[in-house]
């Protein structure tokens, strides 16, 4: 299951040494077994119930399409149960971050890709966001 | 909810109107009469008219230029766009086009996979969530800027819109999408079809409780089913579409050449039962390849004639 749904592009940045390489390599062997992850570089696990939004096909950060079959399946795949339907869930149960599904995402920064989203976190990398999005 | 009107359409919901939107049947031609042609049977009968883009992910005749066609024949286009086919500069270029175009309103949508469609092999754009193209158009009309900041010479001017389906999973979050959507910036919402009204009632009563019928008018979605097997080829292949077993039922039970006024008579009921609802502002007739029968119902449901609208203002 975990790589038949990926349409990731390939990486368009240079690999990391040191350090960085030891963060990669340890939250790819961490998250990617746990949730799945799909090593988006801008991680928000939290807010969608620990369901990783780049499992959907359609890379929704926002919530659901509106093509969930009647029994939770998913659209493209039916055989999996929509990865929205599993975050609202999940959500249910996070006390502190229940809230957080009804946040605004911003766009995902595809240059992100097959990075460190906790590289991200630290530099702070991860909340820079086109300038006419953050203005509001 | 308040403004000068920057449509007809919006000058309708502003008044208070109970409009009626309709979808313009696919078209698979060159020649620019086909679009014309299904003007002509809309004009008048409905106060705006939907440009689907590629839908059901099946090519079709692009929604900017059957736009530009309904403009030519004096038929109001709504535009839609779906974040399947093109990533954030397509879409971007699409809007400030449709504008110069004279388009005043748009729905944005995030699109069938193209896996239900007839090219299942298609590489799928999904470059943002139709959440995100909703506050972006936002931010090209109020702000007078692409998503990068870069300015733009002149602003577009219309309303946005954008869908939600308050019949599929997860229905309990549904309520809060939408309010995401009118938080981007959704002024008018088109639901997906409606057949189980009870399940229309739950979500329009929860998004009371959340505030949003004061920020958003509400369309909803009726089809007009010509045939039985209409209604399963809605059920069967277009994602997303609750048909109950009792709808197929009833169609299957007359014989075929009485099962397009049945279509009618049911779209009637749902008609007339969601006019009730408080919220619901209007209603968004769909049909394959059934003009006549989106018309007939019009008449059947007392919403003729259509009021005149004031004339679009200019971007």
């Amino acid at each position: 299951m975990a790589r038949t749904l990926d349409r990731r592009p390939p990486p368009t940045v240079p690999p990391p040494r040191g350090f960085r390489k030891a963060l990669l390599v340890v939250e790819r062997a961490t998250k990617e077994p746990i949730w799945d992850c799909r090593m988006c570089g801008q991680c928000i696990l939290h807010s969608t119930g620990l369901a990783c939004p780049m499992r959907c096909p359609k890379n929704l950060r926002n919530g659901p399409c509106g093509g969930v079959l009647q029994d939770g399946g998913c659209e493209v795949v039916p055989e999996m149960r929509c990865v929205w339907v599993q975050a609202w869930e999940g959500s249910r149960r996070l006390p502190l971050w229940r809230g957080h599904m009804a946040h605004l995402q911003p766009p995902v920064d595809w240059r992100l890709q097959e990075t460190s989203s906790w590289e991200n976190l630290l530099t702070g990398r991860d909340r820079r966001v086109p300038a006419a999005w953050s203005a509001r | 909810m308040t403004g000068p009107a920057r449509s007809g359409l919006h000058a309708l919901l502003l008044s208070g109107e109970f409009v009626v939107t309709a979808e313009l049947q696919a078209v698979d031609s060159a020649d620019p009469a086909a679009v014309h042609e299904l003007a002509d049977l809309l004009r008048g009968k409905v106060d705006a008219v939907n440009c689907t883009d590629n839908s059901a992910a099946h090519a079709h005749l692009g929604p900017l230029a059957a736009a530009h066609l309904l403009l030519d024949r004096g038929v109001e286009p709504i535009l839609q766009l779906t974040c399947r086919d093109r990533n954030r500069l397509g879409l971007q270029a699409d809007l400030l086009g449709a504008a110069a175009l004279g388009v005043r309103n748009v729905v944005l949508m995030t699109g069938d996979d193209v896996s239900a469609g007839d090219h299942p092999e298609a590489k799928p754009i999904y470059d943002l969530d139709s959440i995100h193209l909703v506050r972006i158009a936002r931010i090209m009309r109020d702000e007078g800027r692409y998503l990068s900041g870069r300015p733009l010479e002149v602003p577009p001017g219309y309303l946005i819109g954008a869908v939600e389906n308050p019949f599929a999973p997860p229905l309990e979050f549904r309520p809060m999408r939408l309010g995401k959507k009118v938080e981007a910036g959704a002024e008018f919402v088109q639901t997906q079809i409606c057949f189980n009204v009870d399940k229309l009632r739950l979500f329009m009563a929860r998004c009371g409780e959340l505030g949003l019928l004061d920020h958003v008018w509400i369309l909803a979605g009726v089809f007009i089913p010509r045939s039985a097997r209409a209604a399963r080829y809605l059920r069967d292949q277009v994602p997303g579409v609750d048909v109950p077993e009792t709808v197929i039922e009833r169609m299957e039970a007359v014989p075929e050449h009485r099962q397009g006024e049945l279509g009618i008579e049911i779209a009637l009921e749902i008609v007339e039962q969601v006019r009730g609802i408080p919220g619901i502002r209007g209603v968004h007739l769909m049909s394959i390849r059934n003009e006549t029968g989106i018309v007939r119902l019009i008449e059947r449901a007392g919403l003729l004639p259509r009021p005149t609208t004031l004339a679009a203002p200019v971007a």
